[in-house]
């Protein structure tokens, strides 16, 4: 078992023709995902990938076509919350967003829309999910981890190869990695993905990556707290960030006071969540 | 992105928002030749990018041409907060009556826009909403609907405003919202919103953050983007699209990844030492975009060693290597390096820096301990 993805995942890849999108769709074809079918306006009917998937010039075309329930995103951030739209209106379940740089407007657009829908959405500017041994969508290089029954949730990229890789030099491995991204707007927060690793049969742990800005620790400390009864440790990065300076991600800012990490870290320690000084410690918190 | 006073105004004047006769002023001259167009009675404001404009002397009221032109000389070329004055506005002065505050931004918790208001107008609105948050009324805009008419007249009656401005107050409410959205601002402030004491309303003071990631669909507002607020080295790093912050310690490092390049920033501190920078490559990072990245680090004459921390993924870390060799060519730096690259092409990037005189790491925690220590020795 697994979250968010399976082997019943049938993924769709809007921008796959682009650089990225033909490169990292290799790259998941490779690990055993299976690509059903690709999206590029304009490019309907073309083959790609030796021929293998077939491009559409639309989500609605492609999903009736090949029943592609997950869709992930690779194309520029000006046409990113038109491509998840596209995708939540063609009736896709999961859409992943790898997207950077998307413009906030959009996306408070577009999560107030979606939230009316059935779709899930993750992302924007997150690198994706990763269920080692069974399926990745997104750009998460597949072998930093090995299969077990660590659930991990962060808002970063390579801070999550990072703790993937410390986990794996000890011999452990994860249920499914989630990358949440980097936006202060996004569409699926931290207690999300816990709700579901709580219920998940294959996660018996689970590593939490923060960062600073927001308040999406404190929520899901307060989750954690309340709601859940499998062990989490967490690690916060920024916590000799500058206030008022936005640190790479978009969502990475403290303004007037809120979003420190030493805030977050407070808090989850008051829920009993084990905090990592640094990255490589958090696989000893488990002991 | 921060947009100066009298660009906000503008864009707010745009969209129906009514702001003061005015003008930019370059040098004192102009100010007297302004203020005589203007009628003698004028204010002259430094146009900085920074808070506290008034309390540093910046803001002066002139009485006639020639005052003007006097206050001018005086406010062009002082510093406020570091930041040098090189231009002034100089406005029509008003009969104020009262002060309104009347600005919009995004709520992130709640994932929409949110118009606050405060009859306390004037103040500075962090300060009101810290010590009376009662004193503020928040009204939560729906992105997909935008700001009702009915939510601008429950605020006219909430600050209980003079029911002949009404319909004035609605046109800048409306306006104000069509100027944020149309914008892709993050914050669109009108402070203080005045009631002069003729009885109609104005914007005399105004302030814009524009969304940085929505500037490819502003050519106009991307052009206004005021180079003194940032280090040199930080404009540099952002024409080579790498996210780069100067601070004020001694170990330089770079990193891909904001997440982890943060998390090495704070490695550092943790095992004794100071991070010079946070810098970001990104991902998929060419020799060439690394080579910028290692000479902005280098220019910072604080570092006393350099960092790099590579995880490979998207980034090749031979790429890296490369990039690192070619800007060590250049460069010739004098300052002790340590390298971990883990991950896509590690092998191959540490051959290739294997004749390079550099210290080598297999944890983060190992080359933060590394890099502490002889940056500890330079």
């Amino acid at each position: 078992m697994s979250i968010l993805i399976n082997k019943d995942t049938r993924l769709l890849v809007q921008g796959i023709t682009g650089n990225e999108g033909l490169f990292h769709s290799q790259q998941m074809a490779a690990y055993g995902t299976n690509i059903v079918a690709g999206v590029t306006p304009g490019k309907g009917g073309e083959w790609v990938m030796d021929g293998k998937v077939p491009v559409f010039d639309s989500v609605k075309i492609a999903a009736e076509a090949t029943g592609a329930n997950t869709s992930v995103i690779f194309v520029p951030a000006r046409f990113a919350a038109d491509a998840i739209f596209e995708a939540a209106d063609a009736g896709i379940e999961l859409i992943v967003c790898i997207t950077e740089g998307v413009p906030v407007k959009d996306m408070m657009r577009v999560r107030a829309y979606i939230d009316q829908l059935d779709t899930r959405l993750l992302g924007p500017n997150c690198p994706g999910i990763l269920t080692p041994g069974v399926a990745k969508v997104g750009i998460i290089p597949g072998d930093i981890a090995i299969p077990g029954n660590v659930g991990a949730v962060s808002r970063s990229g390579t801070l999550t190869y990072e703790v993937l890789y410390a986990l794996k030099q000890k011999g452990m491995g994860a249920s499914t990695c989630v990358g949440i991204g980097g936006d202060p707007v996004n569409g699926t927060n931290f207690i999300d993905v816990l709700a579901m690793f709580e219920d998940d049969p294959a996660t018996d742990k689970i590593v939490m990556l923060g960062e600073i800005g927001g308040t999406d620790e404190e929520k899901a400390a307060e989750f954690i707290a309340t709601k859940m009864t499998k062990p989490v440790a967490a690690f916060i990065a920024g916590q000799t960030a500058p206030p008022g300076k936005r640190m790479g991600h978009a969502g990475a800012i403290i303004q007037s006071g809120s979003g420190k990490a030493s805030d977050k870290i407070k808090a989850l320690e008051k829920a009993g969540v084990r905090v990592a000084k640094h990255p490589e410690e958090l696989p000893d918190l488990f002991g | 992105m921060k947009i100066h006073e009298y660009q906000s105004k503008r864009v707010f004047a745009k969209y129906g928002v009514p702001i003061p006769n005015g003008k930019i002023a370059i040098a004192p001259k102009e100010a007297y030749d302004i203020a005589k167009d203007l009628g003698g009675k004028v204010i002259v404001k430094s146009q900085v990018l920074v808070g506290g404009r008034g309390k540093a002397g910046g803001v002066k009221l002139a009485k006639t041409p020639e005052e003007a032109e006097e206050l001018a000389a005086k406010i062009l070329g002082m510093k406020i907060k570091g930041l040098t004055v090189r231009k002034v506005l100089i406005d029509e002065a008003s009969n104020i009556k009262s002060e309104i505050y009347l600005g919009i931004t995004n709520d992130r918790e709640k994932r929409m826009p949110v118009m606050m208001v405060s009859a306390e107008g004037g103040v500075e609105i962090e300060e009101v909403a810290r010590v009376s948050p009662e004193k503020i009324l928040k009204v939560h805009i729906n992105p997909l609907l935008g700001l009702q008419g009915y939510q601008i007249r429950d605020i006219a009656a909430s600050i209980e405003l003079p029911r002949k401005n009404w319909k004035e107050f609605g046109v800048i409410a409306k306006g104000l919202w069509d100027a944020y959205n149309g914008s892709d601002a993050t914050l669109a402030e009108i402070n203080p919103l005045i009631i002069t004491e003729e009885e109609t309303m104005l914007a005399v003071d105004g302030k814009m953050l524009i969304d940085d990631s929505a500037l490819f669909r502003h050519h106009d507002l991307a052009e206004m983007r005021d180079l003194d607020t940032e280090a040199e080295s930080e404009t540099i790093a952002r024409e080579h699209d790498l996210a780069y912050i100067q601070l004020d310690g001694e170990i330089g490092c770079m990193v891909n990844g904001a997440g982890l390049a943060m998390t090495t920033m704070d490695i550092v501190t943790l095992f004794g030492g100071t991070a010079a920078n946070f810098l970001d490559i990104g991902g998929g990072a060419n020799a060439k975009k690394v080579g910028a990245a290692f000479r902005i680090i280098l220019s910072d004459s604080n570092v006393k060693a350099v960092l790099i921390n590579i995880f490979g993924g998207i980034t090749r870390c031979d790429e890296v290597a490369k990039g690192i060799l070619e800007a060590i060519e250049e460069v010739k730096p004098k300052v002790p390096m340590v390298v971990r690259l883990v991950g896509t092409n590690a092998e191959e990037g540490r051959a290739l820096l294997a004749d390079a005189d550099m210290i080598t790491a297999e944890t983060l925690a190992e080359a933060a301990r590394k890099v502490v220590a002889v940056a500890k020795e330079a």
